[in-house]
């Protein structure tokens, strides 16, 4: 499976976005986002940034007021998962221009996609900031 | 006014070449929304519609409260949601999947309008329903299958951006009926002349595969082909699949090495040689390549040691947390790359983030061996002297379980380990009470020549009173008491032990407890007062005897109070008919019932015999019980292993009845004895057990000036204000304080880490004392 889930969380602990590539029932995801933001939040600047949960780990990096985690099987390369939730901001970015929790929240159908591209099964599917976005900007012409 | 604040300032930079632009914009929030397109729609209802942005915007600025605000939208979108008008509908589930997304909310109502829009012809709406249906749809979703003909087609559009939401989903829903029946069409786009679209249909192959295995024979020739593709990203998904695929199941796809060789030599892609990063994430992949797959081979294994000690230097917490987890892994078979790095390991063990102190704790723990166990443990007793709850727990969690794997296989110094465990026991914050008592009366049990140390550990711990005020440290007396009972003979003054069984504090104790205890007090007075009679039967044979007696003069004077007197020459009626009336099982029910059920008889037996012999004449009845139950409290009681019962033969023509109901009616108004209902106090006890109560009762009592009381009155001159039964005062006691352990405390890593050095590199065996003691 690779990835599985993936959450954008603010500093207040509310959740921004959550993508799951496992089934969870609904009770079951409430019940995860608030162990996780929890134990994450609660860490400093001086920890790393992976914590164990369960039986699988979470990757999680924060930018400005946003965090993002991601949650990997143990098998997982850490650094990798890093790598790819910067890629991650970096795409919105690009989309977004300066690229905001606020972007994030009125557009979170976007987000989702852009997901989509980078994410599929579990399994990174694409890397390229451009092949990312071009599926759309193709939609945002078409609607 | 709010501010927008970007989101690319990442508040670590760890050692990415990326440049990070701090920057603030004062712009009030311009989130560039395209309102709907509502021109199309003339309903009334459209008109007024929130859309989603409205119901962002109201959730935001909302005076009633979240939740009735959102029951509120709820209750609009379960009407909207069945609106004949399509741009109505999308709409609603547009809301509806955004609130069930990041609010919980159920829409599993809402399916059927799903698929209703899934078949719309506007794309805006198909993605809608898409999402709705990636989002909300399980295998159980009854609906499902009716969207396998919307697939279908979507899957064979004109529009690839169609044929990218329907493979999208399917790699999210796809059941065994859906993956069964698109087979076809997904092998069609395998060779899609457009990659956008033979990405995905490679991506989806997995859950495919999953749900309908027969799938792998139709599309692996395809999937195998793509490894060669002359375009990256197909190879990318193509091998991220076969990745997931080999974790199942690695053997079936070891032919196919050689196409993975390739690509590792050839490709360029950035995902398979992530090649953005200055290669960190890229050297960690070849470093965990290494210490799980190669492990074997010395060389690789000697170079990445050299790569895992520049991580574990580096500043990044990132790093070296990813460092100290790769030497985990080498541990076992390599364990000189940790020892090669023990310093920072111990100095890691006071690092400031939880996860790299456990890191470190779980490779000392993995440094362990029997030469350097004592060494070890006393460095990590000094850290969970001065580490946080939490961790202090996890240090003393991991001594115990390392001391005590494979029934003590590292154990040489019995003596040291329980004194340890002692220790352990009167860390402030040790929560480990259960594993501690499991420990001690497992060793009580296995390890005959450490019952001595055992009871001087136990007296330790049962006679501070200031213990009894920590509910984490109940077990361990519990523990304690059972063994200074059980193991009373190595006792080198039961007295004292009685007054720590005995003492006002053992209140605070829970009732079962207090039931073991009261046992054991038992235990010791029988003890006593055999010791007693053998001496003044003038037969004392045996040569503890000798050897306790002195030591116990409250015991010897106690003979010219009346009750004890009476006690021993049994005069008195009352005794005798208690007598009748004893029954061992009540007196041992907690850990000598299996004892007490099959062997009473024959020590009884065998215990009068002795008696006589050793006497050469009819005793006192009393005498007689108490020579009973010593012999029965004497009798060893060895581990009993877990398939023990198993082995048991079931005797011929016994039949075993599977439900035990009936017994209530056979036994419907027996009152079985609970052990919480015993206690000192009570009548039922009196019942049983009443003899024993007033000699229990006179050591509580000031008696008249003798011996006894004068040990008694030092006591409490000792232990001052606890012996006044004050229950008001009684949390207020202050903690268990160890002078020895105090003095630990002040070492400040730097020595710790100077004194495991040494005992890390001193390979030179230390003198044994004495050999290792038998453990059965």
């Amino acid at each position: 499976m690779g990835i599985r889930f993936i959450l954008m969380v603010n500093k207040q602990g509310q959740t921004r976005l959550a993508q799951y590539y496992e089934y969870l029932t609904l009770e079951e995801r409430r019940a995860l986002e608030a162990e996780i933001v929890r134990k994450c939040l609660a860490r400093n600047e001086q920890q790393c940034s992976f914590v164990e949960h369960r039986n699988y780990k979470i990757v999680y990096r924060r930018y400005a007021s946003l965090f993002f985690l991601v949650g990997v099987d143990n098998d997982e390369n850490e650094l990798a998962i890093l790598e790819f939730i910067h890629l991650l901001v970096e795409t919105m970015d690009r989309h977004f221009g300066n690229v905001c929790e606020l972007d994030i929240m009125f557009h979170l159908e976007k987000a989702h996609f852009m997901l989509e591209e980078m994410v599929m099964n579990g399994c990174i599917v694409e890397t390229s900031k451009s092949s990312i976005l071009a599926p759309i900007q193709l939609m945002d012409k078409m609607s | 006014m709010k501010f927008k604040q970007t989101l690319n300032t990442p508040t670590k930079t760890p050692n990415f070449s990326i440049v990070i632009f701090l920057s603030l914009n004062w712009n009030l929030p311009s989130p560039k929304t395209n309102p709907k397109p509502m021109a199309g729609s003339s309903l009334m209802e459209n008109l007024f519609q929130r859309t989603l942005e409205d119901l962002i915007k109201g959730l935001r600025l909302q005076l009633i409260g979240e939740s009735a605000f959102l029951s509120k939208a709820i209750d609009e979108i379960r009407r909207e949601v069945k609106s004949t008008d399509s741009d109505t509908k999308a709409n609603a589930l547009h809301k509806l999947t955004y609130l069930s997304s990041l609010h919980f909310y159920d829409m599993s109502f809402a399916a059927f309008h799903v698929v209703e829009l899934l078949s719309s012809t506007r794309f805006s709406h198909k993605k809608i329903a898409y999402h709705a249906a990636s989002h909300s749809f399980t295998d159980d979703t009854p609906v499902l299958v009716l969207i396998t003909n919307q697939l279908r087609k979507d899957l064979t559009s004109t529009n690839e951006l169609e044929v990218s939401l329907a493979l999208e989903c399917l790699s999210r829903i796809a059941t065994v009926d859906l993956a069964r029946d698109l087979t076809p069409e997904i092998f069609t786009l395998l060779a899609s002349s457009k990659v956008f679209v033979k990405k995905k249909a490679i991506g989806v192959l997995l859950r495919v595969f999953d749900k309908y295995p027969d799938a792998v024979r139709v599309c692996f020739k395809r999937l195998v082909e793509n490894l060669e593709s002359s375009e990256s990203q197909v190879v990318s998904v193509a091998v991220g699949v076969f990745c997931e695929l080999a974790l199942r199941e690695p053997r079936s796809y070891l032919p196919l090495a050689p196409e993975f060789y390739k690509i590792l030599v050839d490709s360029r892609n950035n995902w398979i040689l992530i090649r953005r990063t200055g290669a960190k994430s890229l050297l960690f992949e070849c470093i965990r390549t290494v210490v799980t797959s190669l492990s074997d081979y010395e060389s690789a294994v000697k170079l990445v040691v050299v790569k895992i000690r520049e991580m574990l230097v580096d500043d990044d917490p990132n790093l070296k947390y990813l460092a100290l987890q790769a030497l985990s892994v080498v541990a076992p078979k390599h364990l000189w790359a940790v020892l090669e790095n023990k310093e920072v390991v111990i100095k890691s063990l006071s690092d400031v983030d939880p996860n790299i102190k456990l890191e470190s704790l779980r490779l000392v723990m993995a440094m362990v061996s029997e030469s350097n166990v004592a060494e070890i443990c006393r460095v990590l007793v000094n850290y969970a002297l001065k580490s946080d709850p939490e961790f202090c727990n996890e240090i003393l969690g991991s001594i115990l379980s390392t001391c005590g794997s494979n029934v003590y296989e590292i154990i040489i110094d019995f003596d040291w380990y329980v004194s340890l465990l002692g220790e352990m026991s009167r860390i402030p914050h040790c929560q480990k009470g259960e594993e501690i008592e499991k420990q001690l009366i497992d060793i009580g049990m296995r390890v005959k020549d450490i019952r001595p140390e055992l009871v001087r550990v136990s007296r330790d711990l049962l006679i501070d009173p200031a213990l009894l005020g920590n509910p984490f440290l109940h077990r361990i007396l519990s523990a304690a008491a059972w063994l200074s009972g059980i193991y009373v003979e190595f006792s080198i003054n039961p007295f004292e032990l009685m007054e720590a069984l005995l003492q006002p504090r053992t209140t605070l104790l829970p009732p079962f407890i207090r039931a073991v205890y009261v046992q054991s007090a038992f235990k010791v007075v029988i003890f006593c007062l055999n010791a007693y009679l053998l001496q003044r039967g003038n037969a004392a044979s045996s040569s503890y005897i000798d050897k306790l007696v002195p030591d116990v003069p409250g015991l010897v004077s106690e003979r010219d109070d009346p009750e004890s007197s009476d006690l021993a020459s049994c005069d008195s009626p009352v005794h005798c008919k208690q007598d009748e009336g004893f029954n061992p099982r009540v007196s041992n029910q907690s850990f000598d019932g299996l004892f007490a059920e099959h062997g009473g008889e024959e020590t009884a037996t065998c215990g009068q015999s002795r008696m006589k012999k050793v006497w050469g004449r009819e005793e006192a009845p009393a005498s007689q019980i108490i020579r009973l139950m010593h012999d029965a409290f004497s009798n060893d009681l060895g581990p009993v292993s877990v398939s023990a019962q198993e082995r048991v033969p079931v005797p011929d023509g016994l039949v075993l009845a599977k439900n035990l109901e009936d017994l209530e009616t056979i036994f419907g108004d027996v009152q079985l004895p609970s052990l919480n209902s015993v206690s000192l106090g009570s009548p039922q006890y009196e019942d049983r057990a009443g003899f024993s109560l007033p000699i229990l009762q006179s050591k509580e009592e000031p008696g008249p000036s003798n011996e006894s009381t004068s040990l008694l009155a030092d006591h409490r001159k000792q232990h001052g204000l606890y012996y006044l039964p004050s229950a008001k005062n009684e949390d207020e006691y202050p903690p268990a304080n160890d002078l020895k352990l105090q003095a630990d405390t002040n070492d400040g890593d730097e020595d710790l880490v100077k004194l495991t050095e040494q005992l890390l590199v001193s390979k030179k065996k230390p003198n044994y004392v004495k050999p290792r003691p038998v453990v059965v």
